[in-house]
């Protein structure tokens, strides 16, 4: 079977899935509870897996990191001395993950300068599709999280009894016909309860392409907020080839977000 | 010159260019003084406001320009349809801080940092002209070296690189803000300190 492949390059990487991590869990990333951790992540790994996102290999490099971290962990003490001869992989990775941090807190700075001066326009240079209304741009697995929800609720008991290929085309079809007319739909009102494991994993793959694509927007209200999921208009229609295979005329463009209140 | 030309002389110029100019450049062209020039430019800076002009005096990349004022980009972007660029994503902004913050840098070393591949964001960062290839590292392979550009103090209103707050600073504030148990770090743009932007400022309701 030929896995649907989205690509995962313009998403994050395994740092910031520890990072995500570790902020939902509200740890202290100088003192992390490796066993927790490794378990949260390796579970987050599998569901990617199920899913057969594209997954860089750093992925599983940091899973095995994170197994030896914990394995070292188990040694009594004397037996950790004897084995200290290479660098602590603790505490380099907490070191990296503090490096990263830093960089991470430069981004938002310029994300608020970016922002700030979003309408201050200078000769020859293209405004910028601004989302004012856009509180939080919901991560990947953010995403994961939300749509491990929608599997859980599903349950088990969906027995898939004829085997069917979904379009990945088609699904993408269908999100956006549901948004049509519609500034932004809940993420979880792109499932129905009467789609079976495979649906929902299609749909969700779709969901990805889409905003990967650049297509839609799936946003949060605030930091691990229920997601909703954001047509981007007008300027998503723009192909730098000039083709503009929009019907014009057909109600309010330009703005991609209403504010919700 | 009498400073009245100079100083319609600097509005036509900074009008014009599509570029910061700086004030060296400026005072060769118009043949006074750098410190006239300054002078000059702050009295313009001063009567664009004083007329209630919608442009004004902008200070970006070690130079001068005229851009606008904040408060049309509901006209702007109608001008513009369906030219309008997107803002970065996390992963550029991410990676273009790296940039910002260890330039000269190799790809190398940025994926280091942030523990993933960077190609396809490099090559969007490049075609918006936020980062330039500045040379390679004398180093096995000699790798690329990448830094960042004019077009990158100006979209992000910087007079120079190194009127970035340092990383050290930055860690500081978000752990200050950790501990007041106010939103860090992924902190939306101009979030919650700013309170909520208006949406539809100067926007007409009809």
């Amino acid at each position: 079977m030929k896995p649907y492949s989205v690509n995962l390059e313009l998403f994050e990487g395994p740092l910031d899935l520890l990072l995500y991590l570790i902020k939902r869990e509200d740890m202290d990333i100088r003192d992390i509870p490796i066993s927790q951790i490794t378990g949260e992540y390796l579970a987050a790994i599998h569901l990617m897996k199920e899913l057969n996102l594209e997954m860089a290999g750093e992925f599983l490099v940091m899973a095995s990191t994170l197994l030896q971290i914990k394995a070292r962990t188990l040694l009594p003490k004397e037996a950790e001395r004897e084995e200290d001869e290479g660098p602590d992989p603790r505490a380099e990775l907490v070191a990296r993950l503090l490096e990263y941090q830093k960089y991470k807190e430069a981004a938002a700075l310029l994300a608020r300068r970016e922002f700030d001066s979003r309408e201050v326009y200078y000769r020859n240079v293209l405004p910028l599709f601004a989302q004012e209304d856009m509180t939080l741009e919901a991560t990947l697995f953010d995403l994961l999280d939300a749509f491990r929800g929608v599997l859980d609720q599903a349950g088990e008991e969906v027995k898939e009894l004829i085997y069917e290929e979904i379009p990945l085309e088609q699904k993408i079809r269908e999100i956006l016909d549901l948004l049509e007319g519609q500034n932004c739909v809940h993420f979880n009102a792109i499932f129905t309860a009467r789609m079976a494991r495979r649906e929902l994993v299609v749909t969700f793959l779709a969901l990805l392409e889409l905003i990967r694509l650049k297509q839609v927007i799936a946003a949060q209200t605030d930091l691990f907020g229920e997601i909703r999921i954001y047509r981007v208009l007008a300027a998503a229609e723009s192909r730098p080839d000039g083709g503009d295979a929009e019907t014009p005329g057909e109600g309010p463009r330009g703005r991609s977000v209403e504010s919700d209140g | 010159m009498d400073r009245e030309k100079v100083r319609k002389v600097l509005e036509c110029l900074l009008f014009v260019t599509n570029r910061p100019v700086g004030l060296l450049e400026l005072s060769e062209i118009i043949g006074e003084t750098q410190e006239d020039v300054q002078s000059v430019a702050e009295d313009l800076e001063s009567d664009l406001s004083a007329r209630g002009s919608a442009l004004q005096l902008s200070r970006v990349a070690e130079g001068f320009q005229l851009a606008s004022r904040d408060g049309f980009g509901y006209w702007v972007k109608k001008l513009f349809k369906d030219q309008t660029t997107f803002r970065l994503s996390q992963s550029a902004l991410e990676t273009l801080s790296i940039i910002a913050y260890k330039q000269p840098i190799t790809r190398a070393e940025i994926e280091e940092i942030r523990g993933v591949e960077v190609i396809g964001v490099l090559e969007t960062l490049s075609e918006r002209k936020l980062v330039k290839i500045a040379g390679r590292k004398e180093s096995v392979g000699r790798p690329l070296l990448y830094a960042t550009t004019p077009e990158f103090l100006r979209q992000f209103q910087l007079w120079k690189i190194s009127d970035l707050p340092s990383l050290e600073d930055l860690a500081k504030e978000a752990e200050r803000k950790r501990s007041e148990g106010e939103p860090v770090a992924a902190e939306p743009p101009g979030g919650s300190d700013a309170g909520p932007p208006a949406p539809a400022e100067g926007e007409p309701r009809a």
